[in-house]
């Protein structure tokens, strides 16, 4: 019964989305109060029952109810408690639940939090997350329903979850992922309300920058987390592999970050309204793009999931529907651009003009790498071929390190115009300071020089130093020390969310050249007792153990580490082998530390007692993922800037003055 | 709509401008459709294709002492299914594969997949056994040759033992009726 429960609050769903999609904007041609006023509780509607739906997908999981084909093939009965929960979006069906489930969240949360909207603006906003929910509802009710049964032969277990989905990361990576993701929804959602009303201005790009940064954010930590969990799962010892599926989330990663940025531009200064707007909808469709990538099997990789034709042609449609439609809205409705002669050749708008550029010829890149199996398959028909790391790295690597090298610029220029003297004196010092360190640096620490270890760290160091100079020259009027120091924190959270997120950069520039530089690695044959020296350590191989966990047996090896001559720890990677669905599994054995990692994999038992066995010693490695930290929180901060509740309050404000003049709608119609 | 009357005044060239991206996202969209529909994406490369079946020495699940090799399935063009216990899918096209078997006589080897023999017999004694004959892959040795990547999959061989077509995932009703049905009856006429 609570599968069919389940089935059914899905459509029932649907029909609150259908609702939201069309009530509210109906109320905003007819000039209905009511019916503009109705989102909010469709929304909730609409999240009330994906919610009662993904509750009963779960209690499934929970009971071992394996008449269900999802439960039957992605969970067990020896499954311990929290995977079973996690394993509920551990394949498509699922996952797509959580997904929708997510996107209803979102749109509950800006009915919720949007007291400064006019009502009208909200109504068009909440009925555009209506469709698009109309979308991935009707794609799970079609083409891939969780609540399907396999009956009347129903398994007695269930083939098990997934082993390489048994972990810590795949609790939080997907749901983080996936909130970032449908987060770009809202940024789409208000881009195109703005078109459909023609209002593309100032205030729209305000409403729309919390929402963005804080989707951003997620996004930043879901990427990161992949990243993470493929380096230590996966047994690579990698954290980033150019992979489809990775590339299909970096994508809409890297377009919003230059959709934040513009954002900025168009909230401050009223320029790049059109380029913003395109921003907006270019980040959801790659958001789309990427779902269908990992979702049709149209390119195969080793994360795709759900490979089906069906849903492929449906994803099509849905895609050709929904970004086809924004982009021809787009066409008709964008402002022209006119010459906004408001600025000058040099001025943060051109800086952060030239960091738009980059960011989308970056995405343009990883976009046709990823695409360039299906144009050759295209264009050949039917050879198969694929563009590994060579070409990514290659074509992403220069347009990185232009990007970084502008990036120091931005925050020092000001807007509307830079002496370029002035500029090039402030950078100047630290121009020459950020090549010493740079040289310096990897000199104290490793006594050589590496071009691509100075490199970083004099890039490091520039943005660092120039965002150091630039708080300092905003408190430079106040005279004394002391003040100028209390002057910092009243810069606002917008600015520090900007210092600290640029500051993770930083960090991660560093981190990604140090792993790259200076990781040393082995993969050598060990028996009982064999050493091997890897980056200053010496690690000796003790033998195999046998060991075992609630759903998996193992062969442990037992591998201590040496520093100097001294036994320092003891690391015990696994092989373990999943019997249900007899697959083996590398649990490789971390010990993490801030400045490196040392990381020990089991590879195959080569007879005797004899094991292949990785070593590897990298460096930094953690900074990688602690920028990409700093990045999220720096977003999340900007996103809780003071600045965006006092325009609410002002806007709710002179509503509720203009509304005792019995005019609901001054800020309204158009 | 003072923009559309800026257009009409002479900067056209900026309006159609803005259909760039459209016409950008159509171009991609093509390509994937036209990736999309080349192919099942289900039909991977594969190196076996048009080979002979790899060579190999397995017991048969319901005659244990008994070993066979590919030579034992020749004769008649014939499917190779490759089946285990612990794979829901294979049991969801057990059905269809029963129904194969009875309705075009064709024969279908299994091999039982990294499985139990013991659970594979009971299981076939369930829910009936399609099989001239399953042969025992326990540590996945001839899968490894066969380039199989789970279960089911299942592989159309002619006469001769030569591979024509490989299926991964389940054969349902239209992958019979549109591919390996087809396939079957194109080597039944060669032959």
């Amino acid at each position: 019964m609570i599968p069919e429960l389940g089935h059914f609050a899905l459509a029932l769903a649907l029909g609150f989305a259908i609702l939201l999609a069309t009530l509210p904007i109906a109320g905003t041609f007819t000039g209905r109060l009511v019916w503009m006023r109705s989102g909010g509780s469709l929304a909730a509607g609409m999240f009330a029952f994906l919610l009662l739906s993904y509750i009963c997908l779960t209690w499934s999981f929970l009971a071992d109810d394996f008449s269900v084909a999802y439960v039957a093939q992605n969970s067990n009965s020896l499954l311990p408690v929290y995977y079973k929960v996690s394993a509920v979006w551990g394949a498509h069906e699922g996952s797509f639940l959580l997904w929708t489930l997510i996107m209803a969240g979102w749109t509950v949360a800006v009915a919720v939090r949007s007291k400064g909207l006019p009502l009208d603006m909200l109504a068009r906003v909440l009925g555009v997350m209506g469709m698009v929910s109309i979308g991935f509802i009707l794609f799970m009710l079609l083409t891939s329903n969780p609540f399907d049964r396999l009956l009347p032969m129903s398994p007695s277990d269930g083939s098990d979850l997934n082993p390489q989905l048994q972990d810590f990361g795949l609790i939080v990576h997907p749901p983080m992922l996936y909130v970032g993701y449908v987060g770009f929804s809202v940024a789409f959602a208000f881009a195109i309300a703005a078109l459909m009303s023609g209002r593309l201005d100032a205030a729209w790009a305000r409403w729309s920058r919390p929402w963005t940064n804080v989707a951003w954010a997620f996004l930043t930590v879901g990427i990161a987390l992949g990243s993470w969990w493929a380096y230590y799962e996966l047994g690579w010892g990698g954290w980033w592999f150019w992979d489809a599926v990775e590339n299909a989330s970096f994508m809409p990663w890297l377009v919003g970050t230059a959709l934040i940025h513009s954002l900025a531009v168009t909230e401050k200064r009223g320029v790049f309204r059109s380029w913003t707007v395109l921003l907006a909808i270019a980040t959801f469709s790659l958001v789309l793009l990427g779902a269908f990538i990992v979702r049709s099997g149209v390119l195969t990789s080793v994360h795709a999931f759900a490979v089906d034709p069906e849903r492929g042609a449906y994803i099509m449609a849905f895609l050709l529907l929904v970004v086809g439609g924004s982009l021809a809205l787009y066409a008709f409705r964008a402002p022209v651009m006119r010459a906004d002669a408001q600025y000058d050749g040099l001025s943060r708008e051109v800086l952060l003009l030239v960091n738009n550029v980059l960011l989308v010829v970056a995405t343009a890149a990883v976009l046709l790498g990823t695409l360039y199996p299906l144009l050759y398959e295209a264009m050949t028909g039917g050879d198969k071929i694929s563009v590994g790391p060579p070409y990514f790295n290659a074509v992403f690597v220069p347009l990185m390190l232009l990007l970084l090298v502008a990036m120091a610029a931005g925050p020092l220029a000001r807007w509307k115009r830079t002496s370029a003297k002035e500029l090039v004196r402030n950078l100047g010092r630290i121009a020459v300071a950020s090549v010493v360190l740079g040289v310096l640096l990897p000199l104290v620490f490793t006594g050589a020089l590496d071009l691509w270890a100075v490199v970083a760290v004099a890039l490091a160091a520039w943005i660092t130093l120039s965002l150091v100079q630039d708080t300092l020259s905003r408190v430079a009027h106040k005279g004394d020390w002391p003040s100028r120091l209390a002057a910092i924190p009243k810069l606002g959270a917008g600015y520090a969310g900007m210092w600290i997120a640029h500051i993770g950069i930083a960090v991660s520039v560093i981190g990604i050249a140090m792993v790259v530089v200076y990781s040393d690695e082995r993969d050598v044959r060990m028996t009982p007792g064999d050493t091997v020296d890897v980056g200053g350590w010496t690690f000796r191989f003790d033998g195999i153990r046998p060991a075992e966990g609630p759903n998996w047996t193992a062969d442990e090896g037992v591998v201590t580490v040496l520093k100097n001559g001294r036994e320092r720890m003891t690391l015990l990677p696994q092989k373990r082998h999943y019997p249900v669905r007899g697959m083996v599994m590398t649990q490789a054995a971390i010990n993490p530390r801030f400045t490196r990692d040392l990381y020990v994999a089991l590879g195959e038992p080569l007879g005797g007692q004899a094991w292949a066995v990785r070593v590897h010693y990298k460096p930094f490695v953690r900074w990688i993922w602690l920028g990409a930290i700093l990045m999220a929180f720096g977003g999340v901060i900007a996103a809780v800037d003071k600045r965006y509740r006092r325009l609410a309050e002002r806007a709710v404000e002179r509503r509720r003055i203009a509304s005792t003049g019995d005019a609901p709608l001054a800020e309204g119609t158009s | 709509m003072s923009e559309h009357a800026d257009t009409a005044t002479g900067s056209m060239p900026s309006r159609a401008s803005l259909f760039i991206p459209l016409a950008v996202f159509l171009v991609i969209l093509a390509l994937l459709w036209r990736g999309f529909s080349l192919g099942d994406p289900h039909a991977l490369p594969s190196a076996l294709l048009n080979q002979p079946l790899p060579e190999f020495a397995l017991p048969v699940l319901h005659e244990p002492g008994r070993v066979v090799g590919s030579e034992a399935m020749h004769g008649e063009p014939f499917l190779l299914n490759v089946w285990a216990t612990w794979c829901p899918t294979c049991r969801a096209e057990h059905a269809e594969l029963a129904r194969i078997a009875e309705e075009y006589g064709v024969p279908i080897f299994g091999i039982n997949y990294k499985d139990n023999p013991a659970e594979a017999r009971r299981w076939l004694a369930r829910y009936g056994d399609p099989y001239v004959f399953s042969v025992v892959d326990a540590d996945g040795s001839l899968g490894i040759d066969l380039g199989v990547y789970g279960a089911p999959e299942t592989f159309l061989v002619d006469a001769e033992g030569v591979i024509r077509y490989k299926r991964i995932g389940a054969v349902d009703r239209r992958v019979w009726d549109t591919k390996l049905g087809p396939l079957l009856a194109e080597l039944r006429d060669a032959s």
